[in-house]
């Protein structure tokens, strides 16, 4: 039940795309993310699909896996081109019927629009597909750090991501357990209307807050007890190290970007 | 002096103080635990054992009396990171203390935050996760593993800060027989290796007979203390504190009653049936 | 594998044996893969089958049940699950009272909020909070993982009057030999999903070789009498308490001339 559902989409291997630092590919999905942003020509867009293409055949995930991240967008998606076919009053007129009326300029913005979105996602989606979910906590706190001086607490947003990471299996699990103990008992959370279902749900919740609660104060206990004062003074056991390959692929994404740009 | 004390507790009181009233969990508790000594604390569930568990690294801090940890005063907060270090705690829920997603991490993380240099940091972890026979898991998430597993995993993360002492506040109470057997066992192969000092507080008396010296606790006092023969000998006391005495120990008592000439002391099945065999 | 009404029957076996899935099975909350699991006259797979009266008649108290706690108060949580068989709200709270008295609570307990007790009582309201439904069949999954020695005796002692008096067949999930050797008159032994031995306990322990390469061991009394058969005594094989080992022991002794 609860238990199948998969947290942090990590698909292991040891690909190109999974042996780059993570603080670069944090960086250079950042930087895609702009490019998509700045490019506007149909051109620009082919080549930075292409671009996206070749990295997800490099990263030697199931191509089905990727293109599940885009089915939860897909609403999003739809909408996004029908509001801009049939409201966009820019370009040529092309169909004329009754009241509704398509101009060329709506369905280009439309499509293109789609299409930056996908992309968008693609990349997201290879970045968490390669990235395993405490290398990305560990490049977020990296990227973090420069804002620390405007008081944004870097380390302690990662040690937070990765406590959530490592609990929420946890939690999943005891959520499964209360819920068969109250249905043994004849509780029902499947009938009647919303503001019931609602009500329903309060077995399970209760007893999870309060679990959630207690695990986070021995937690806390445990942390302390081992001489956790917060990130002054820590060091670290794996050190995230560039190498020439994450050389290569910022200049591959230079250039790449640079081309798409002109175009 | 001789050995040299780890833990020097003195009138030690303890008062948790609530919204409806102060409930006293320790009354004037005087201990002290030498360097390789293996105690056992036992006790029925508020008897003030777990409290004064917390008391050893400076989780609680004294209502009254004091509590010395290689001669530092937990009162004294500046020592408050060199007590944590010296004293290594291992708690009930094996789940409430794996900090990281991945197991070698999580062992890293004491030393992490003592700031041990880099490439010493992972010497310390594959020391460690070998001393607990864990190393074939170190890249395994910990909500995969089984609560002995888990629970060893919490023993390597205290032993990678190279404590002289090891808690373990009732760190078999929520395991299976399996599980329990895989802590117990470490912990003898760890007293066997590197002679390390060890509290075990359980109410598994079965575990308590195989330490050095047994301390019974009720009421947040000390009520008795002694080797294991000693203190299992007295098998009324015991049940009027709540507590169980081995089987094997109590079948000795009913037979010398019966007019078996057997010896006192006798704790084990193995010791139970040598004796049997020596009598007739 | 049949139970028949009334029987106190003690389910042992390694974690991962197959013992929690067995206790799921047999109130529906899950289902059978191939074969049928029937209770009374339901058959679990059945098409249109009511869960809720199954699960009535077949209560389930699993570990560490004081986790499913969740009301304001201790009678409000014991009167969930009659409220949910649609039970009115007099007649649940004479079962609350009822429930409490059997677990060894008092009923000024009632008005209190169930997270300020201790462990060992938060325990027994989790199984108040069953025994209200007045199940014919109470499974426990290891009712006493966790509770100190007195606790545990405790809660073991009124199951054991609840199956005595009232005639409830009960199902122990356990892992202490010594607690399912004193009561239950039938153990299922489980290992790797299936079952390895089915008998009175002085048939089950008989088999020590057998259980110790599953990993399980035998009454601490049964043990004692095995090391002394090895070394040449003639005991009796099975010991289920200490009386009888003590027995067999001074019997023994006595034969082979000791006191004389």
């Amino acid at each position: 039940m609860l238990t199948n559902v998969t947290l942090g989409q990590y698909f292991p291997g040891a690909s190109v795309a999974h042996r780059l630092d993570p603080r670069t590919k944090l960086g250079m999905s950042f930087a895609y993310i702009m490019v998509l942003f700045i490019a506007t020509s149909w051109l620009s867009y082919s080549v930075l699909g292409l671009a996206s293409l070749l990295v997800v055949w490099l990263s030697q995930v199931p191509v089905k896996m990727v293109l599940r991240g885009l089915r939860p967008i897909l609403m999003i998606l739809s909408l996004t081109v029908v509001l801009h076919v049939f409201t966009s009053r820019e370009g040529v007129e092309l169909v004329s019927l009754w009241f509704v009326r398509i101009y060329s300029g709506g369905v280009r913005q439309g499509f293109l629009l789609a299409f930056r979105l996908v992309l968008l996602v693609l990349s997201t989606s290879v970045l968490t597909l390669t990235t395993s979910p405490i290398a990305l906590t560990d490049a977020l706190e990296v990227a973090l750090r420069p804002l620390r001086r405007f008081g944004v607490p870097a380390h302690e947003l990662a040690m937070m991501m990765t406590i959530a990471l490592r609990f929420i299996p946890t939690l999943l699990e005891e959520a499964e357990k209360i819920m068969k103990a109250q249905l043994a008992r004849g509780a029902d959370f499947e009938s009647g209307g919303l503001l019931k279902r609602a009500k329903s749900l309060l077995p399970l919740l209760i007893p999870l807050f309060i679990s959630a609660f207690r695990r986070a104060d021995e937690l806390a206990m445990a942390m302390e007890a081992r001489c956790y004062r917060g990130g002054e003074g820590r060091t670290k056991y794996k050190i995230l190290k560039y190498s020439s390959l994450d050389a290569y692929a910022v200049a591959s994404f230079v250039v790449i970007s640079a081309v798409a740009l002109a175009l | 002096m001789g050995v040299p004390s780890i833990i020097e507790i003195k009138g030690l009181h303890h008062v948790y103080r609530g919204h409806d009233g102060d409930t006293y969990a320790l009354g004037g508790v005087d201990i002290h635990i030498d360097e390789g000594e293996f105690v056992a604390i036992i006790g029925r569930n508020g008897s003030g054992k777990s409290t004064l568990a917390k008391h050893l690294n400076a989780i609680l801090l004294p209502t009254e009396g004091r509590v010395l940890v290689m001669g530092m005063d937990t009162q004294d907060a500046r020592l408050l990171w060199s007590i944590r270090q010296t004293v290594g705690m291992v708690f009930q829920n094996p789940d409430n203390q794996i900090v990281a997603t991945v197991i070698d991490e999580d062992v890293a993380f004491g030393p992490e935050n003592l700031g041990v240099p880099t490439p010493e940091i992972a010497e310390r972890v594959d020391a460690a996760l070998k001393q607990v026979n864990m190393m074939p898991y170190r890249n395994h998430a910990p909500h995969l593993l089984s609560g002995g597993q888990k629970q060893r995993v919490a023993i390597a993360g205290v032993l990678a800060m190279h404590p002289k002492l090891l808690v373990l506040d009732e760190a078999t109470a929520m395991l299976d027989p399996v599980g329990r057997a895989e802590v117990i066992d470490t912990i003898l192969a760890l007293r066997s290796a590197a002679k390390m000092t060890t509290v075990l507080i359980t109410h598994h008396m079965d575990e308590a007979v195989l330490a050095h010296r047994v301390i019974a606790m009720d009421e947040g006092r000390v009520v008795t203390t002694g080797t294991p023969a000693e203190v299992f000998s007295q098998p009324e006391l015991l049940e009027s504190l709540g507590l169980d005495v081995p089987l094997a120990a109590k079948l000795a008592k009913e037979l010398q009653r019966s007019g078996l000439p057997l010896p006192d002391g006798i704790l084990t099945a193995a010791q139970l049936v040598n004796a049997l065999c020596q009598s007739s | 594998m049949t139970i028949a009404d009334g029987e106190f029957v003690g389910i042992i076996g390694q974690t991962g044996s197959g013992k929690s899935t067995l206790v799921q099975l047999l109130n529906g909350l899950l289902k059978p893969t191939q074969g049928t699991v029937t209770v009374g006259d339901v058959t679990t797979t059945d098409k249109g089958v009511r869960l809720r009266p199954l699960r009535q008649s077949v209560g389930l108290v699993f570990q560490f049940a004081e986790h499913q706690l969740f009301a304001e108060t201790v009678a409000a949580d014991i009167a969930f699950g009659p409220l949910n068989l649609g039970v009115t709200p007099d007649e649940a709270a004479a079962r609350v009272d009822e429930a409490l008295l059997t677990v060894g609570l008092p009923l000024e307990m009632k008005e209190r909020s169930p997270f300020e007790l201790s462990g060992g009582q938060m325990r027994r309201v989790a199984i108040a909070g069953v025994l209200a439904m007045r199940p014919q069949v109470l499974i426990l999954d290891e009712p006493t993982a966790g509770l100190d020695p007195r606790g545990r005796d405790d809660v073991l002692a009124r199951i054991s009057a609840l199956h005595r008096e009232r005639g409830i067949t009960v199902i122990l999930v356990s892992h202490s030999m010594e607690d399912v050797a004193r009561l239950v008159n039938r153990l299922v032994v489980m290992h790797e999903g299936g079952i390895l031995h089915d008998g009175s306990p002085r048939e089950v322990f008989r088999h020590a070789e057998s259980l110790a390469t599953i990993g399980l061991g035998v009454p601490q009394a049964t043990e004692v009498l095995r090391r002394l058969r090895l070394a040449g005594w003639s005991v009796p094989a099975v010991a289920l308490t200490l009386a009888e080992a003590r027995q067999f022991i001074v019997e023994a002794w006595r034969e082979r001339g000791g006191g004389a």
